[in-house]
């Protein structure tokens, strides 16, 4: 591999990693925030925020309607007849017909694939007609006018603040969370010169091998907690400089609160690196991949819920939103900001709940790992019976469904946890630190032996086998 | 005779309450469902009460006061008599009317006067609803069901006669539900001048 492939691809990973976490979770969480909590409160949430088409685009909008319907009809029906016959060739066992099946099968997707974007087409059409030719897509507009108050808005910086460290803060808050993206593993490595070909499922494979995640170091998760303790930083520089009793006591509680769990957070995870027996985020899902998810083995399961309970604390988010608190602390440390400073702790906060879902899906539900999904494409087998049922695959198509799938379950725990926030009311500061040193903590010291224990007496072994045959 | 006191016990935590892990998933539960109607289900089964609003609008219930208007006659003229019953009875004192004689050849002169000018201002108007009621003639209405809408200009709250008169009633009728009976008219009830007093 040459130096100039290995630089290439890094800022090509860098920057999809920046695209996906700042350029699209974050304004989609904020939107999805608002509109999630509408949803559960009865109310429609964002929506008003849209651009308006001329009157002519609307009525040239309301004409191709009709076109596009017909349309999306005749290669729906092209797209079912190709269907049919593959089926029945698939029955059959052998091909009568001059086409041939490849062919029929790429119809079958372009096909397809036309008259779902056509019949989309239509009713996103309709929406804009009935909306008299306003596009609202669903308040998705909304974070774009955030953004745009943001950077418009006046940058105030209270007259005897601490200059330098009032504006460092956001950017020490927002840097970790990006950062912390840079060991997680998207998808299993990329095999550059046999991106067409269907793998083998085992053995070593030659050429160049890029791995899906920006750096691939030993240290890992610990990297990750290292660098989640720098953003403790940023809320309590930006508390104290904020010259503000009620940032200072924001600031101080964030950092209290976020040291606390940070123990809890990184002793919850011990069990995984005991039964990973590794702290690379690669080799915890390629562990996965060929056992069992993590949340199955019983004693990850408390660590996953202890886990997932110091994250939500760690990300400052209701129920743990005590640094904020604004029945008490107005705004706690976020007082005295506003604009784009304001915009950037925002963000911070969302691309760390990002950060904490993925890693929670990484080591607890298996990361990029599909079930049935192999390195060769799905197969499929039942329990007790010899039979199964095999779909190869090539090889740029399973690590791209390995991607989708890992997107997917990472906007699953995001999800749940807008959930939490949307559910529980705030805790008594007291509560929450006796909820971390004498609730998570002894919890997550107690599961640690007892998985020292699972794993020395060979349950684990046992387990995992069991699991093993069921699937 | 002693004093009764009853103990009325504290009412406690059940341990389902106090462990506080069920209450969460009770919550997230409901949550969850309320979350799954709105969102993933059946158009019916959606119980969102957000109207959005410069598109969709709530209709004024029946009796609601809008607007005011001034009612026609058949011909088109106001009913408006200017007896100032209305700028009299208006606790905000924001009509303002100038009475006129109708010409001498008009079968109404002598019995009726009519309002060269009638101005309401609205921005001033209470919408007490005291105008309408002391109209003997049934000439001011504020059945219209539209409320006064924004204006940047203090100018564009005063309504002048001929605005009153192009405003309908939320039926779109000029008129109103009560026959009007002019002078001559064989329903006209009172003396006039043809039968003789």
């Amino acid at each position: 591999m040459t130096t100039t492939f290995l630089v290439v691809s890094s800022l090509v990973k860098v920057l999809a990693i920046l695209l996906i976490t700042v350029g699209g979770f974050a304004p989609i969480l904020i939107w999805a925030e608002r509109r999630q909590s509408a949803m559960i409160q009865d109310r429609l949430g964002p929506s008003r925020a849209a651009i308006t088409l001329p009157a002519s685009a609307v009525t040239f909008i309301d004409r191709a309607r009709l076109p596009m319907w017909r349309l999306a009809a005749l290669t729906g029906i092209v797209a079912i007849v190709a269907l049919v016959t593959l089926t029945f060739i698939a029955v059959k066992g052998s091909n009568p017909l001059p086409i041939s099946t490849s062919s029929l099968t790429a119809s079958l997707v372009a096909f397809g694939g036309a008259s779902v974007v056509l019949r989309a087409g239509y009713g996103v059409h309709g929406m804009i007609v009935r909306n008299g030719g306003k596009i609202m897509l669903i308040g998705l507009l909304h974070p774009v006018a955030d953004a745009l108050k943001f950077i418009f808005k006046e940058d105030f910086v209270p007259p005897k603040a601490d200059k330098l460290l009032f504006s460092a803060g956001p950017i020490i808050a927002l840097i970790p969370a990006i950062a912390a993206f840079a060991v997680i593993p998207f998808a299993s490595s990329l095999h550059w010169d046999y991106l067409n070909q269907v793998l083998p499922r085992t053995g070593e494979i030659a050429g160049p091998v890029v791995p899906l995640q920006v750096a691939s170091i030993n240290v890992g998760i610990l990297f990750i907690f290292a660098i989640a303790s720098t953003g403790i930083i940023g809320a309590a520089i930006s508390g104290y400089a904020s010259d503000n009793k009620y940032s200072l006591l924001g600031g101080i509680r964030a950092a209290s609160q976020m040291v606390s769990y940070e123990v809890v957070l990184g002793l919850a995870l011990v069990p995984a690196f005991m039964i990973y027996a590794s702290l690379r985020l690669e080799d915890m899902t390629m562990w996965q991949h060929d056992h069992m998810w993590g949340i199955f083995v019983p004693p990850l399961t408390l660590a996953a819920v202890n886990f997932f309970v110091a994250a939500v604390a760690e990300t400052k988010r209701v129920p743990f939103d005590l640094p904020e608190g604004e029945s008490e602390l107005v705004g706690g440390y976020l007082t005295e900001y506003s604009g784009m400073k304001f915009g950037m702790f925002f963000m911070g906060e969302f691309v760390e709940v990002v950060s904490l879902a993925a890693i929670a899906s990484i080591i607890f539900l298996g990361g990029w790992d599909v079930p049935f999904l192999y390195r060769d494409g799905f197969e499929f087998s039942l329990p007790f019976v010899a039979a199964s049922y095999s779909v190869p695959l090539v090889h740029w198509l399973v690590v791209a469904i390995q991607f989708v799938v890992f997107l997917f379950k990472i906007i699953a725990l995001i999800w749940f946890q807008l959930m939490i926030r949307w559910s529980l009311p705030r805790f008594r500061y007291d509560q929450l630190m006796s909820l971390c040193w004498k609730g998570l903590l002894p919890i997550s010291l107690l599961n640690i032996l007892v998985v020292g224990a699972f794993i020395l007496s060979g349950w684990l072994d046992g387990w995992v086998a069991f699991f093993e045959k069921l699937f | 005779m002693a004093v009764e006191v009853k103990v009325i016990k504290k009412p406690g935590r059940t341990i389902a309450e106090q462990i506080y892990i069920p209450e969460i998933a009770k919550g997230l539960g409901f949550a969850m469902g309320r979350f799954f109607q709105n969102t993933f289900g059946p158009q019916a089964k959606k119980e969102i009460d957000t109207v959005k609003y410069p598109e969709e609008k709530v209709e004024y219930p029946e009796r609601f006061r809008g607007v005011h208007r001034l009612t026609h006659r058949v011909d088109g003229s106001p009913r408006c008599v200017a007896c100032l019953c209305c700028s009299t009875a208006c606790p905000a004192q924001c009509i303002h009317i100038e009475p006129a004689e109708y010409e001498p050849d008009d079968p109404r002169h002598g019995y009726e006067r009519y309002p060269s000018v009638f101005v309401i201002d609205e921005l001033r108007c209470i919408f007490c609803g005291y105008c309408v009621e002391a109209c003997p003639c049934d000439a001011i209405r504020m059945d219209t069901g539209i409320h006064m809408p924004p204006s940047t200009n203090r100018d564009h709250f005063l309504f002048d006669k001929e605005t009153l008169l192009s405003i309908p009633g939320r039926d779109g009728s000029y008129l109103t539900a009560n026959p009007r009976h002019e002078p001559g008219d064989a329903t006209h009830p009172g003396i006039d001048r043809e039968r003789g007093h």
